[in-house]
């Protein structure tokens, strides 16, 4: 990442032209509360405030903060679902509310915990139905089908009925199904959520695959820190409606001072291992010790440094979890909460 | 305009074909449910046949005449239920999420639900009414003149076109008030019940109103009197028989308005 970032998501993006825009969004939603017999109460509430950044054509970014941070509703003004109370908002050059049929011939969208398939029907069909509804050439829905489901090796499953396919089964066909009629900028939402780990990882090698290969650009909500680190080289957090952060994964990591987690299984019960500044053990169980380090650095030199000292059984690390980061950067410990504009993350 | 009511009619047909492809991967319960449905729809003309097993007329009305009624109101309320029928699962998709995935296809949301969940088997109520209607035109002893041979059809259309306006206006209230469902039932399945019975059964005050407050009447009533050469229920003019297929269209712009109305609240609110 060689762009200087402020944290306020006015960060320039020499490397390609500018496919999303989001220029000072709102969105306020008035909430009726009944608060007695006839009596209602009008609330407005502001889910995203004065929001602005700009995504460029390739890019892969993601988008994460605590739920109600307004994740969703911008993903919703993005696709054209909801109409912005304020602000400016293009999608390589459409005003998603005004343009709505247009912009979904250009963008494909994957709610994880929904799917658009038909249930009862065999895979294909809704790959049909997608191809005569999009208008689709048929050479082309034809080569995009094949490439497609062989990526997401979903060959043997294709006349299978949608209700007998597994959840990860599931979810790669709901990306099939956004993908035939080539968008320019796929939009994920949790796309990794209640997924083995193989299919998680089949999953994050074809969103790889997709992006450099294609070029296509990829914004995904997530809950799996780990989706952000194989895949996205930009982050963006969102809190109380506001980007907070914006910039590289590594630097939300040092910004919240994260750490991950080093599990070490000894061959014996043994004092608390001693690694000086560069990590230390919060957690002492029989032959198990848990060891906290800084998220931005490597696990590598330190677990060498174990092996050579201890009696080493086996280890694994811990990722913290996207939440723990996240409130990490926005109250640091010990420290009051700043303005987010204060915040640097070069 | 023609543009998009082209792309709706082409996104209808795709959508309610997949319906249809999924309904027959149970070909049995479909096959229960038709019969079902013909059973339920049957019974509701014989509680008609069992009235006028006491008595000879119902408000003036011979049976052959309220078979007219009854086949007009009940094939024209029967095509609509089968092309809208299933507009009320509108408040579900809100409530559980699923609607915002039909604005981000390529196609008018309208259509997309309007096909919703398009089920062949309310094709019975079409061929019930239809029989009973075919059974009316012949035995009612109608006095037929080449006016009254168009206007026949002239009200099944326009009446199912005031029927589908009813859906979509429904619909649109659900956008509102997302338990709604019940409010257009009691509008729609009890408008069609209303129309099979003769307007003397019920109070004047009351004929008013619906003639007047619900364009329902123009279905049925109005029309039905000059085909059957009765005296209209109001002392409305002689032309008042023609005036169906304008009331289906104003209504049904109406119903285009309270759509887009209600497809904006959401827009802008997301609930």
């Amino acid at each position: 990442m060689s762009d200087t970032s402020d944290g306020t998501g006015r960060a320039s993006h020499p490397a390609g032209e500018v496919f999303i825009e989001v220029d000072e969004v709102e969105k306020v939603f008035e909430v009726r509360r009944k608060t007695g017999f006839l009596k209602r109460e009008r609330r407005q509430v502001r889910a995203v405030d004065a929001l602005s950044f700009t995504v460029a054509r390739g890019e892969m970014v993601g988008y994460i903060g605590p739920n109600g941070a307004g994740k969703s509703t911008t993903i919703k003004m993005l696709t054209g679902i909801l109409t912005p109370s304020g602000g400016r908002l293009r999608v390589a050059g459409i005003d998603p509310a005004r343009e709505r049929t247009r912009l979904a011939h250009r963008i494909g969208v994957v709610f994880g915990q929904r799917t658009t398939l038909w249930w009862d029907l065999p895979l294909i069909d809704s790959y049909r139905l997608t191809h005569r509804m999009y208008r689709i050439p048929d050479a082309r829905y034809r080569e995009n089908l094949d490439r497609l489901v062989e990526l997401l090796s979903l060959e043997s499953l294709l006349d299978v009925p949608v209700r007998q396919l597994s959840l990860g089964q599931r979810m790669r066909g709901d990306i099939v199904a956004a993908l035939l009629h080539d968008p320019d900028v796929l939009y994920l939402d949790e796309p990794t959520i209640g997924l083995d780990v193989i299919s998680k990882a089949k999953v994050r090698d074809f969103l790889r695959e997709l992006n450099t290969e294609r070029g296509t650009t990829v914004l995904l909500t997530t809950h799996d820190l780990q989706d952000i680190e194989q895949l996205c080289s930009r982050v963006m957090v969102i809190d109380h409606g506001r980007l907070v952060y914006d910039g590289p994964l590594a630097g939300l990591h040092e910004v919240g001072e994260s750490e991950r987690t080093l599990v070490v299984d000894l061959e014996r019960e043994l004092p608390p291992i001693d690694m000086g500044a560069s990590a230390r053990v919060v957690k002492v169980e029989g032959p198990r010790q848990w060891l906290a380090f800084p998220a931005s650095e490597s696990a590598a030199p330190l677990v060498a440094r174990i092996a050579a000292e201890y009696p080493l059984l086996d280890l694994s690390v811990r990722e913290p979890d996207i939440e723990t980061v996240i409130a990490a950067m926005l109250y640091p410990t010990g420290d009051t909460p700043r303005p987010p504009s204060e915040r640097t993350t070069a | 305009m023609g543009e998009r009511a082209r792309e709706g009619l082409r996104a209808y047909r795709l959508i309610a074909a997949m319906w249809m492809r999924s309904t027959m991967m149970y070909r049995t319960s479909f096959a229960l449910t038709m019969a079902g449905n013909l059973l339920v729809t049957g019974l509701d003309f014989a509680t008609i046949l069992l009235m006028f097993s006491r008595v000879d007329s119902l408000g003036g009305w011979s049976l052959p005449e309220v078979a007219f009624l009854y086949g007009l109101s009940a094939t024209a309320f029967g095509f609509a239920d089968l092309v809208l029928g299933s507009m009320d699962v509108l408040g579900t998709r809100i409530r559980d999420g699923s609607f915002d995935m039909l604005l981000v296809r390529p196609a008018p949301v309208l259509a997309q639900i309007g096909a919703d969940h398009f089920a062949l088997r309310r094709l019975g109520r079409v061929v019930q009414g239809a029989v009973v209607l075919g059974w009316a035109l012949v035995s009612a002893g109608i006095d037929w003149t080449p006016a009254k041979v168009l206007l026949v059809p002239l009200m099944l259309g326009a009446g199912a076109a005031i029927f589908c306006a009813l859906f979509v206006a429904g619909a649109a209230f659900q956008f509102l008030a997302q338990d709604a469902a019940e409010v257009q039932n009691s509008f729609t399945y009890g408008g069609t019940t209303l129309l099979q019975y003769p307007p003397t059964v019920f109070g004047k005050d009351f004929v008013r109103g619906v003639t007047f407050l619900l364009p329902l009447a123009f279905v049925n009533w109005v029309p039905a009197a000059y085909v059957l050469g009765r005296p209209y229920p109001l002392r409305l003019p002689a032309w008042a028989a023609w005036s169906p297929p304008l009331v289906a269209v104003v209504c049904c712009a109406l119903a285009g308005l309270a759509w887009r109305a209600g497809l904006r609240a959401y827009r802008s609110t997301g609930s």
